[in-house]
């Protein structure tokens, strides 16, 4: 436990040198004063907006759908190697950059925007649901008769069906993130709007989105259930299916055309395949290794700084700190608020800001992710007995709570690593010099072909994280055989 | 069919040996009550006559295993799962058959929890989940009723009862009990396990009741008048 939290840190120290805060922008002052002024006065009208709310909830409504129900189905197959390597795959991919793949074949319509968000969404749900049932007692099974397909139907499914549901509404929110976060690259999302609004400058269109947003994610737990659910489901895929334009027909030629272009350059043509080596270092020199490099570099400080920001937040929302309910229920809605917007819209304001170095992107990945990791720290702290002469304030917090948390704190940490450094690698797309700022390149300049191998190395960087992830929390179970028996 | 037969055998919990020498044999017709402390096997030797005929036992585990989150009806109606055909029972999980509730409600009615058939399972008593267990096993409709503890969490009058019937619907029935008397009064064959051996084996006129209350005193020296003088086992 020790070994890892240290190792952690050394990285981030190692990081450190190499990280850019320079504030390019050489007045921040200026555009802080008219934030402020967009806040003070939020703006009312807002042309579009009806269009892009739906849009947002249709589309994050209609993902979820369909990949909770394609997950179930792999999750059943998760057994077999060759599926939880596909899956593994799938998911890889972040939808950002599958959006960027599919918008070549299908262009800027619904379809695009719900395949982008499923395909990965699919896979993880098939691994997350895969471990529910795994981890869901077979006591019950084992007493039943009769084929496997039914006696799952009657035991495990129901006894797993709680965290199966409060799983996929997770998954919903972050699909509304998703939904947002597609908008920038021109679906017609609410983050088209933002785009928008935040190029030219509109804060007060930004706030008032913003708020709207929040309000969205925050009423989740009113609109996102039940009968409610049921119904925009069905109005969702009636309203504004999953389709191509209608007046663009399906060309299959696209995809066999995108096939063909992300074979490297050199190998098109016969004459030219000496000189792929060439290309590929070049490629390697310019773009794979810087990126790789500033990838990490920044995700490993993100990552750090959300887990110090998450240990000095979490107590906000822990009952043995903080005594007043109605402090607590206001720090709450910090944290929440603070989780519910994404990292890549927190990256945008930032930029304007800062410039395009690493601050934005530590800040964005490090805000978001430490108040959610705050969040999930201070539930579970909630459920922690303490000795009734622990002592109080600074001590109890080091010597009581800290302590107790802190192996959960750890896995929380390092299974949210993964989502780091993936996202990390987007915030690219905004100018940060990440690997999806090549990948974004490449898809301006059309070079399919360098866009593909770099978003393959994101793939190698994604699956190794996770392995990794996987097995220094497999090994901090293995230390605490309280958790296990657990 | 019928007879559940174990010949020299030693049964083990786990990879602990746990019973020695074990020779029986159950026919037809018979009423049976397993006695001996806890950990003594009596759950050990169930589970071993349940795998010899696992088609005709109507089982009935004493961690009856049931799913929470699902209803009266449901939890009764698993125990036919094996009768019908995944679509047939997706069906009767989202939206039940009519017959099927009729079914279920017949042996619900007999056990006095007809009128629960709806609620789900974590809102019952601890009687009350116990005969939605004896409930999902008697619908199974099978002759060799194995039952480990059926009764231990109902009270002295409707434990007779339901063991009464029990016997009128099953041609075969063991009872692992803790109830001696209950033991005596309803049981034809009585079979007592203690250190680690069957300890008495007997029709219940013959059974010594000082001898049968001894198996329940530990640190006991009794000389063996049961079968067989297999090792000891320390449980």
């Amino acid at each position: 436990m020790w070994q890892t939290s240290l190792c952690l840190i050394g990285l981030a120290l190692l990081c450190l040198p190499f990280f850019d805060g320079d504030i390019v922008h050489t007045d921040p002052g200026y555009e802080i004063s008219r934030m402020a002024q967009g806040v003070l006065q939020p703006a009312f009208v807002i042309q579009g907006l009806g269009e892009a709310l739906f849009q947002t909830v249709a589309l994050a409504l209609e993902a979820v759908f369909i990949s909770a129900l394609l997950g179930f189905g792999f999750a059943m197959l998760y057994g077999i190697k060759g599926v939880r390597t596909l899956m593994t795959f799938l998911r890889s991919i972040h939808e950002l950059f599958w959006a960027l793949i599919l918008l070549q074949v299908f262009g800027f319509c619904s379809l695009t925007g719900v395949l982008a968000i499923a395909i990965p969404y699919s896979a993880t749900f098939a691994r997350v649901f895969a471990e529910i049932f795994q981890e869901t007692s077979k006591y019950p099974y084992h007493q039943l008769n009769g084929g496997h397909f039914s006696r799952f139907l009657f035991t495990t499914l129901p006894l797993a069906w709680p965290r199966l549901n409060a799983y996929s509404r997770y998954r919903l929110e972050c699909a509304m993130r998703a939904s947002v976060v597609l908008g920038f690259i021109g679906l017609p999302t609410l983050g088209y709007l933002l785009e928008g609004a935040l190029n030219m400058g509109r804060y007060d269109e930004v706030f008032t989105l913003v708020l709207i947003f929040i309000a969205l994610v925050l009423g989740m737990n009113r609109w996102a259930k039940g009968p409610v659910l049921a119904m925009l489901l069905l109005w969702a895929f009636l309203y504004y299916p999953p389709v191509l334009f209608p007046d663009a027909p399906w060309q299959p030629q696209l995809i066999l055309q995108l096939l063909h272009d992300i074979v490297p350059a050199p190998l098109q043509q016969s004459s030219e395949a000496r000189h792929f080596g060439a290309w590929l270092y070049a490629l390697w020199e310019t773009q794979i290794m810087p990126g790789v490099f500033y990838t990490l570099v920044l995700g490993q400080l993100a990552l750090v700084a959300a887990a110090f920001l998450a240990l000095f937040w979490f107590p906000l929302i822990c009952t043995h700190t903080v005594n007043t309910s109605w402090l607590r229920n206001l720090n709450h809605f910090f944290l929440v608020t603070m989780r519910c917007l994404p990292e890549f819209l927190l990256a945008f304001i930032g930029l304007i800001f800062f410039g395009p170095s690493m601050l934005p992107g530590v800040l964005a990945l490090g805000l978001h992710n430490g108040a959610l990791l705050a969040h999930l720290v201070g539930n579970y702290s909630n459920e922690v007995r303490l000795r009734s002469d622990g002592g109080s304030g600074i001590n109890r917090y080091f010597y009581e709570l800290l302590p107790r948390i802190y192996p959960q704190f750890l896995s929380f940490t390092l299974y949210r690593g993964e989502t780091i450094f993936r996202e990390t690698a987007i915030l690219g797309v905004l100018g940060i010099p990440t690997l999806g700022f090549h990948i974004d390149s490449a898809f301006e300049e059309f070079h399919f072909d360098k866009a593909f191998i770099l978003i393959m190395v994101t793939v190698l960087i994604n699956v190794g994280l996770e392995m990794l992830s996987t097995q220094l929390r497999r090994h901090l179970h293995a230390a605490q055989p309280s958790l296990r028996a657990s | 069919m019928g007879a559940l037969q174990i010949k020299e055998e030693t049964l083990h919990y786990g990879s602990r040996p746990i019973i020695h020498g074990v020779n029986l044999e159950i026919g037809r017709d018979e009423t049976i009550a397993l006695l001996g402390e806890s950990g003594s096997g009596k759950s050990t030797l169930l589970a071993k006559l349940r795998a010899l005929q696992p088609t005709q036992v109507a089982w009935c585990p004493q961690d009856a295993g049931l799913v929470p989150v699902l209803s009266v009806f449901h939890n009764i109606y698993a125990g036919t799962l094996d009768q019908h055909v995944f679509w047939y029972n997706l069906r009767n999980l989202i939206r039940p058959y009519r017959h099927e509730i009729e079914k279920v409600e017949e042996i619900a009615a007999q056990l006095g929890i007809a009128d629960v058939l709806r609620v789900s399972v974590d809102k019952l008593s601890g009687g009350q989940r116990q005969r939605v267990n004896i409930a999902r096993a008697m619908i199974q409709k099978r002759p060799i009723f194995l039952g480990d503890e059926p009764v231990s969490a109902l009270d002295e009058y409707q434990s007779p009862e339901i063991i009464r019937l029990l016997v009128a619907q099953h041609s075969t029935c063991v009872f692992a009990l803790h109830d001696i008397d209950l033991a005596l009064l309803h049981c034809q064959r009585i079979i007592a396990i203690a250190q680690g051996e069957i300890f008495i084996d007997a029709n219940v006129d013959e059974v010594d009741p000082e001898q049968l209350s001894s198996i329940y005193r530990s640190h006991r020296n009794t000389s063996g008048s049961g079968p067989g003088s297999g090792p000891r086992a320390q449980v």
